[in-house]
């Protein structure tokens, strides 16, 4: 069984991006080959605290020219180096998706695309840079593998999973402060999903932040007497599929979470897979085809109807779907 | 003739081959790039072993004009990277030889290319990491002039300069042609020399037909690392040594017919003044 965050641990509010300088600095003193290569970002990113973990010689700043830092990041792969790119989500991704498919993936090169401040959690900058079409985008590629982590102890697992796995991997990471759903030193596998509340009336499968939604959802609606099972797919791409259809054939209904466009993401994944091996009725939370707005992020999270109360709304619907 | 020079020879007649057998292809940058990389491979420039493609030790090369991949597929072969015959599978099904260069196909390709722009920042990044790890190797990236109107180029350009990656060396192609026309009509990129300057760079300009001054001087710039990266203008005619596609941006990527074939095959073979072609 996963560890979960004890009541101490969940008090405590850190962002996954804090997770990337730390773990980078960490896998560097334990002799892993990795660098990290910017855009003039390495405060924002967090990945400066691996050059001042006494290793500035592995932080290569390109200034303000994201399609460089990937194919950088791509001849330090070339010459054995495990590289990490940073950047915000939207530049990071959007402004070089051609250099991460035609020379990242189509030559399967050792580089992880790890930028931060993806999604709303970007907040007051608004809707110029806040990307939520960056797993529809990575999850599409041959070769790449996508992970969202819910909170600051996933995201140093996915870091150090990104580390040891071959080949690129996107790992996406926000600008917000949020609670801790896990253990400080949890682990996480490549490929697999875990749920964190069982449950036999609906499947709410979450990445990201709307994990920790899910949860508090899911308590929100044991209080009705619906018992939601919560599942956390951070590992999108390869998804945990058998996992998924195990717990759609016990409720009948899923709900999908992701902040994130509904087009292409987590939502996509499951609904590809329960159409091939499970016809089972679906309801998404996401960014419904639109672009986002200046505001906090808690605002932010009930405006565009991602917070948990979106969650329940969901829930509901779907199980007045279920065949009976 | 000089060995090289014939070398050089029997690479036009492969690329113009095994583009007439594919059907389709990039003759002209092909063509316009044969003499860099021969002078590269067999000029003693590029430390390399045909029989360890993976050896720690080797310079890395990288065709960031990748539609030129019928001129690298020919040096290749005729290093030993792969078998002569292979050749003639070139764009087909089930090939080795992919319409762009594919490092997950074929041994000798250090990383797929063919959208152009990166690859610049692909030998930068790499020279990066040679010089991290305190390695003596250098990084050619071989540039077409058309490709030098994508933006990413430019950016190489600054942190190549900016970092001092003095064990990197950009060639570019100056043929003056892309597929629309001129590259001074199209969007004209200028007096490179200048450009490249004006960025930090060590620059030479030569006849990229030449091939003992190309030898000199990419060997000279190897050697050099006195903290600044290196650029070598190679003035080039398009098309060169099938005089009918010379200079005719039509032959950017458009395949010859049979008659063509026969007719550059022999222009080729006169060349040497002997009978070209292996089978």
């Amino acid at each position: 069984m996963i560890k979960l965050a004890d009541e101490k641990q969940a008090q405590v509010k850190r962002a996954t991006r804090a997770a990337f300088g730390a773990t980078l600095a960490e896998l560097a003193a334990e002799g892993a080959p990795v660098v990290a290569v910017d855009a003039d970002l390495t405060g924002s990113t967090t990945t400066k605290k691996l050059a001042d973990a006494g290793y500035p010689d592995r932080l290569f700043n390109c200034g303000i020219a994201e399609q460089n830092m990937v194919d950088v990041a791509a001849g330090l792969a070339v010459t054995g180096h495990v590289a990490f790119t940073g950047s915000f989500a939207v530049f990071g991704t959007g402004r070089a998706y051609d250099q991460i498919r035609n020379t990242v993936c189509y030559s399967n090169l050792d580089v992880k695309i790890a930028p931060t401040h993806a999604g709303i959690s970007v907040g007051p900058d608004g809707g110029s840079h806040q990307m939520l079409e960056d797993v529809s985008l990575m999850r599409g590629l041959p070769n790449m593998r996508v992970l969202v982590p819910a909170d600051y102890a996933a995201a140093c697992a996915a870091i150090r999973l990104a580390a040891a796995t071959p080949g690129p991997l996107y790992v996406r990471m926000g600008r917000a402060s949020v609670p801790a759903v896990y253990a400080d030193d949890v682990e996480l596998e490549l490929g697999r999903a875990y749920v964190l509340r069982e449950g036999a009336d609906v499947t709410i499968v979450a990445c990201g932040v709307e994990v920790e939604q899910a949860l508090k959802a899911a308590e929100a609606l044991a209080a009705e007497g619906i018992e939601a099972e919560v599942i956390d797919a951070f590992s999108v791409k390869p998804l945990d599929e058998r996992t998924i259809v195990a717990s759609a054939r016990k409720t009948g209904c899923v709900v999908a979470a992701e902040e994130h466009s509904v087009m292409g993401g987590l939502g996509s994944a499951v609904a590809e897979t329960l159409a091939r091996e499970l016809p089972t009725p679906v309801e998404f939370v996401g960014m419904r085809d639109m672009f986002g707005k200046s505001g906090e992020f808690e605002e932010l999270m009930g405006y565009f109807a991602l917070d948990a109360s979106a969650i329940v709304e969901a829930v509901k619907n779907v199980i007045a779907r279920k065949q009976v | 003739m000089t060995e090289l020079e014939r070398r050089a020879n029997e690479m036009r007649v492969d690329i113009v081959r095994m583009i007439a057998e594919a059907g389709s292809g990039h003759p002209g940058g092909s063509l316009s790039c044969a003499d860099i990389l021969c002078a590269l491979y067999f000029g003693g420039v590029l430390e390399h072993d045909p029989e360890r493609p993976d050896w720690e030790e080797r310079d890395r090369f990288i065709l960031a004009k990748g539609h030129a991949a019928p001129a690298l597929y020919a040096v290749l072969a005729e290093a030993g990277y792969f078998p002569r015959e292979e050749l003639l599978t070139l764009r087909k099904l089930g090939t080795r030889l992919q319409g762009h260069p594919d490092s997950n196909q074929l041994p000798g390709v250090e990383v797929s290319t063919g959208s152009l722009g990166q690859g610049l920042s692909i030998a930068a990044g790499a020279a990066a990491g040679l010089e991290l790890d305190g390695k003596p190797q250098a990084v050619f990236a071989l540039l077409g002039d058309g490709e030098c109107q994508e933006g990413q180029v430019w950016e190489a350009a600054m942190f190549a300069a900016h970092r001092g990656l003095d064990n990197l060396v950009a060639i570019v192609d100056r043929n003056g042609l892309q597929i629309d026309g001129c590259t001074a009509d199209v969007c004209d990129p200028g007096d490179m020399r200048a450009k490249f300057e004006a960025f930090g760079w060590d620059v030479h300009e030569v006849d990229g037909h030449d091939i003992p001054v190309l030898v000199k001087t990419l060997a000279a710039a190897k050697a050099d690392r006195s903290g600044r990266p290196h650029a070598v203008i190679a003035r080039t005619v398009k098309g060169k040594g099938v005089s009918f596609m010379e200079n005719q941006a039509g032959w950017h990527g458009k395949a010859p017919n049979g008659e063509q074939t026969k007719e550059a095959l022999a222009e080729l073979a006169g060349r040497t003044g002997e009978e070209v072609g292996r089978d």
